[in-house]
This record gives C-alpha cells, sequence and structure tokens, in this order.
C-alpha cells in the first residue's frame, strides 16, 4: 500500500518535472530553451518510468544531463511572478492566511507520519496536495498557475535541486569501490578501537572538518559516515536516527567555517558589500566551534 | 588511490567547474579506480539514483509556494517582522533566527541573504543600533553586516532538519540505509529538535554580546574623537 502511493507520488513530482520542461519549451524568450527542456523532460521520465527500465540506461542519461550542466544548457527562463505592487496588494488583502496553505505542508506530513503508518513521505505528498488546493481557494488564483509557479520555480533552484540524490548516488558508488574501508582503516590506527567518545568525537569533528574541505555537509556525509560512523559508532550501538542526523548537522558547523561554502558565507558577504570578504566567516566562527562542542556531547549522551 | 574522487570534488568546487558534473566525474574515475567496469559503474549510479527518488519530492511543493509567492507570501512575513518595533540590533537577530527556525522546520521556504537579510534584516539591526548609538562607526557597521548574514544561517542550518522531508532528514535516511541500517524519517526528523533549540540559545547569547560589543566599539570610538579634539586644540 505505502509503495504504490510513493509511486504515484514519484509519478506526480515527475510530472512537475516534466511540466517545467514542456514551460521553458513553449517560452520563446528563453535563452537555452532546449537544453532546459530535455533536462526537466528527463528528470520527469525518470520519476515516473525509471522503475521499469534497465538500470545502466538511468545512469547513461544522468551522464548525459550532466553534460548539459556542464555546458550551461539548463537555465532560468522568461517566467515571471507577479508584480510587485500586485504581491503588496495581495498580501495586505488575504492577511495572515497566507500562511495557513504552507503551514498546512508540514502539518498533515508530520500528521500521516506520526499518527498513521503510511509514512512521512507519503504525508508530504498529501499535505503538497492540500495545500495547492488550499492556496488556489484563499487567494483566488486560476488553476492555470499551478504550473506556471511550479516551473517558475523549479527553473529558478535550478539543476542542483537534484544535487542531494546525486550525492547519494555517488555515496553508492564510493561504497562499491570501498573508499569507506580506506578511510576506516586509516583512522582505527589513529583511536582506540571499542571506545565510544573517541569515535564520537572522530565523528563528529571529522564531519566537520570534511565538510569545510569539500563545502557541502551532504557530500561529506556519505564518504564520513561509510568510513568514521559506521565501524566507530554505529558499530557500537548507537540509536541511528539521533547519532545520524546529529553528524550532518556537526557538518554544518563546518559549513559556517569554510569559504568552500560559498553560497552561505562569501556570497551573502558579497550581497552585504562588506570590506572583508570572510566578515560572514568571522561572525559564525565562536558559534560554530560551540555548536560542534555541543554535537559531541549531545551524540555521546542521547545517542548511547 | 581510491580516494582520487574525493579530491576531484574538491578540485572542481575550487575551480567553481559545475557541481553536478563534477560530482558524476568523481564518482566515474572512484569506480574506475576502485576495479569497476563502466557499465557496472553506470547502473550503480542509476539504481542508487532510483531508489533516492525520494529525496527530490520536495518537487511537489513548488506549486503551492509558487503560488503562494505570487499573493505575497514574502510581502506579508516582511511586513510582520516589520512589525516588530524594534528594540536593539541584538534582538532584531534573535526574533530573526527564532522565525527563520521556525519557517525552516515547517519547510517554508521563507528567508535567504538576498531576500530577507539585505533588504529587511540589516536595515532594521542598523536602524536599532543608530537609534542608540547615533552615527555607525565602520567597524560597527561591518560587525553588524557579519552578523545579519550569520543570523540566516543558523537558522537555516539548524532549524531544517526538523522538517520530516527536508533534504537533510533523507539523506541521513538514504545513507543509513545503503549501509544497511533501517531509520524512519519521523525519528530523524524527531531528533533534530534538541539541536534547534540549543542552536537558537547559542544565537541569542552570540547577539546579546554583540549588543555588548557596539557599545564597546561606540564608546572607543568617542574617546578617540574627544583625544582627536583635544590634540587639534593643543596644535592651535
Amino acid at each position: 500500500m505505502v509503495d504504490i502511493l510513493l509511486e504515484g507520488i514519484y509519478i506526480l513530482a515527475g510530472f512537475v518535472s516534466l511540466m517545467a520542461g514542456i514551460m521553458a519549451f513553449k517560452d520563446e524568450n528563453h535563452p537555452k530553451r532546449i537544453g532546459t527542456t530535455i533536462f526537466w523532460g528527463l528528470l520527469g521520465l525518470i520519476f515516473i518510468f525509471g522503475p521499469y527500465v534497465p538500470p545502466v540506461l538511468i545512469g547513461s542519461l544522468l551522464l548525459f544531463m550532466g553534460f548539459l550542466t556542464a555546458t550551461k544548457q539548463v537555465t532560468f527562463g522568461s517566467l515571471k511572478n507577479s508584480t510587485e505592487e500586485f504581491r503588496e496588494e495581495k498580501a495586505k488583502q488575504v492577511g495572515n492566511k497566507i500562511f495557513v496553505p504552507a503551514l498546512s505542508i508540514a502539518v498533515v506530513a508530520f500528521g500521516v507520519a506520526q499518527f498513521t503508518s503510511l509514512g512521512g513521505l507519503v504525508g508530504l505528498g498529501f499535505g503538497a496536495i492540500i495545500a495547492t488546493a488550499f492556496a488556489l481557494l484563499t487567494t483566488k488564483t486560476n488553476v492555470k498557475y499551478v504550473s506556471h509557479d511550479g516551473s517558475r520555480l523549479l527553473q529558478q533552484v535550478g539543476s542542483a535541486s537534484i544535487l542531494p540524490q546525486l550525492l547519494a548516488a555517488l555515496g553508492a558508488l564510493f561504497n562499491a569501490a570501498g573508499v569507506g574501508k580506506v578511510i576506516s582503516d586509516g583512522i582505527s590506527g589513529i583511536i582506540p578501537e571499542g571506545n565510544i567518545l573517541a569515535g564520537v568525537i572522530a565523528y563528529c569533528v571529522g564531519m566537520a572538518l570534511f565538510t569545510m574541505i569539500m563545502g557541502n555537509a551532504f557530500a561529506a556525509f556519505a564518504v564520513i559516515t561509510a568510513g568514521v560512523g559506521l565501524p566507530f559508532v554505529f558499530a557500537q550501538g548507537a540509536n541511528p536516527a539521533v547519532a545520524g542526523v546529529l553528524a550532518l548537522t556537526a557538518g554544518y558547523c563546518g559549513t559556517l567555517m569554510t569559504p568552500m561554502a560559498a553560497n552561505f558565507n562569501v556570497v551573502p558577504a558579497a550581497i552585504l558589500e562588506t570590506k572583508n570578504k570572510n566578515r560572514v566567516i568571522i561572525s559564525q566562527v565562536p558559534v560554530a566551534f560551540t555548536m560542534l562542542v555541543i554535537h559531541i556531547v549531545l551524540m555521546y549522551t542521547l545517542a548511547f | 588511490m581510491k580516494l582520487i574522487g574525493i579530491l576531484i570534488i574538491v578540485i572542481g568546487f575550487i575551480l567553481k567547474l559545475d557541481t553536478i558534473a563534477v560530482v558524476l566525474v568523481a564518482g566515474i574515475v572512484t569506480g574506475l579506480v576502485g576495479g569497476l567496469g563502466f557499465t557496472e559503474i553506470l547502473s550503480t549510479l542509476g539504481e542508487a539514483f532510483i531508489n533516492t527518488r525520494y529525496m527530490t519530492i520536495f518537487l511537489l511543493t513548488l506549486p503551492v509556494i509558487g503560488i503562494l509567492e505570487r499573493n505575497g507570501l514574502r510581502e506579508r512575513a516582511a511586513y510582520l517582522i516589520k512589525k516588530l518595533n524594534s528594540m536593539t540590533a541584538g534582538k532584531v537577530l534573535m526574533i530573526y533566527v527564532f522565525i527563520r527556525e521556525v519557517a525552516a522546520a515547517l519547510s517554508l521556504r521563507l528567508g535567504g541573504h538576498v531576500q530577507f537579510i539585505r533588504p529587511l534584516i540589516l536595515p532594521m539591526a542598523q536602524g536599532a543600533a543608530e537609534n542608540k548609538y547615533g552615527q555607525l562607526s565602520e567597524a560597527q557597521l561591518e560587525q553588524l553586516k557579519g552578523y545579519s548574514a550569520s543570523a540566516e544561517n543558523y537558522g537555516n542550518f539548524y532549524g531544517q532538519n526538523v522538517f520530516i522531508a527536508s533534504g537533510g532528514v533523507l539523506l541521513v535516511v538514504g545513507t543509513l540505509d545503503e549501509l544497511g541500517i533501517t531509520v524512519t524519517p519521523l525519528a530523524v526528523s524527531k531528533a533534530a529538535i534538541p539541536v534547534a533549540i540549543i542552536a537558537f540559545l547559542v544565537a541569542v547569547v552570540q547577539y546579546y554580546l554583540l549588543d555588548k560589543k557596539l557599545t564597546r566599539l561606540q564608546t572607543v570610538q568617542n574617546q578617540n574623537t574627544s583625544t582627536n579634539i583635544t590634540n587639534r586644540n593643543e596644535v592651535e
């Protein structure tokens, strides 16, 4: 039952992407019309038909999509948001009711996950559908904007939206190639085996350091969890949900301290026109350090 | 040698090459070095991508967020924040971190350095500081800019995993699943709550200290100006 519902939700998500492809194709003023159409179209088809075709084909399509983004063929078109005056006017008219549909996504997702056996993902699907209906009603918006605004946002977020999924796939490849083993062999020489505190420190600090190097906690998570988390924390009986999420946010402590995470640290400094381009990082270092220590304490006490 | 994929990612990110292409190349090279065939690499990649489709399920929420944006979601949020008559610079930032965390926990795409910090939060913090200290020195303004940008990052980073279908939660579920450990998104998102609360408290402490620091910078500045004046008087 859950699987069927989930497959239906993936198909709906595929339609959102497919729609972005179609809107890009119809967009005469789109600077990279064909490449963008192909990228979102393929992603949509992969979501809808993925399980029924050979994985090799999916892998090849992903390579082709990577070629499209590398050659800058996937960009934002000319889909417009409403004018500023219209938004100001509507904000006044609709008032705080505007938050209700938005809140309903999370509330429905949490409710379904907590009180039924359908799980959070199905809950999110229901939440999104209910919220869309709510939004159309409370704002009295024409249904045609479901595809217009969905496509607008997806093109805005851009090709990076498939990054988490690709990084997970990268983790799978790293595992298959034995990268985790190389790292854990390297670490096991340093930290005493069977010592929970040493394992926790290695996992949290490893996440922060590796995130600082790679500039991306998601990418670091797959590698460090396989190399350090699994042998030195999870194998010692840690609660996986607690240790897992704490390791990820320990990585965010690294994000706060690295210019490699340009979008969070360097770009904002430019946007705010600071004299020192590392000003944002400088402000964040004390909090990042404090939070990292807190993460070690929390993982040691809450996960064991 | 097997770590070459990591090296590729680091170099690719430093050179600001296309992220997706860099990740794909790193994966393929690592697979080849690890002794996998090219077809095997492609099917590992394809299979993992299909198995992790749930990570991109946020696509479903884009139409509704887009419609709400069209009808003034951000404008309304900005209006509500502005109504909080600014007290001190630090308190403006504390309130923003709180709002940003709650929004992230509810999957609301509010916030952003471009959309909120530059046009709204920094001016509010600056306005509050100027009310108190008069014209700000360059050093004070520079401090204020750094701290304002940090408020967005703290709220975003430590609040987002409380949402059950956030990218981070699903990454934890998916990565552990690949390693043979089963967890539910609900359990992971509940486990993110303590850090969200603690991060808010740590931010509160930092912004409380910011208010102190601004006062101190002000006093130093005043002393400097008065010494300058004295010096000039002596010359005259």
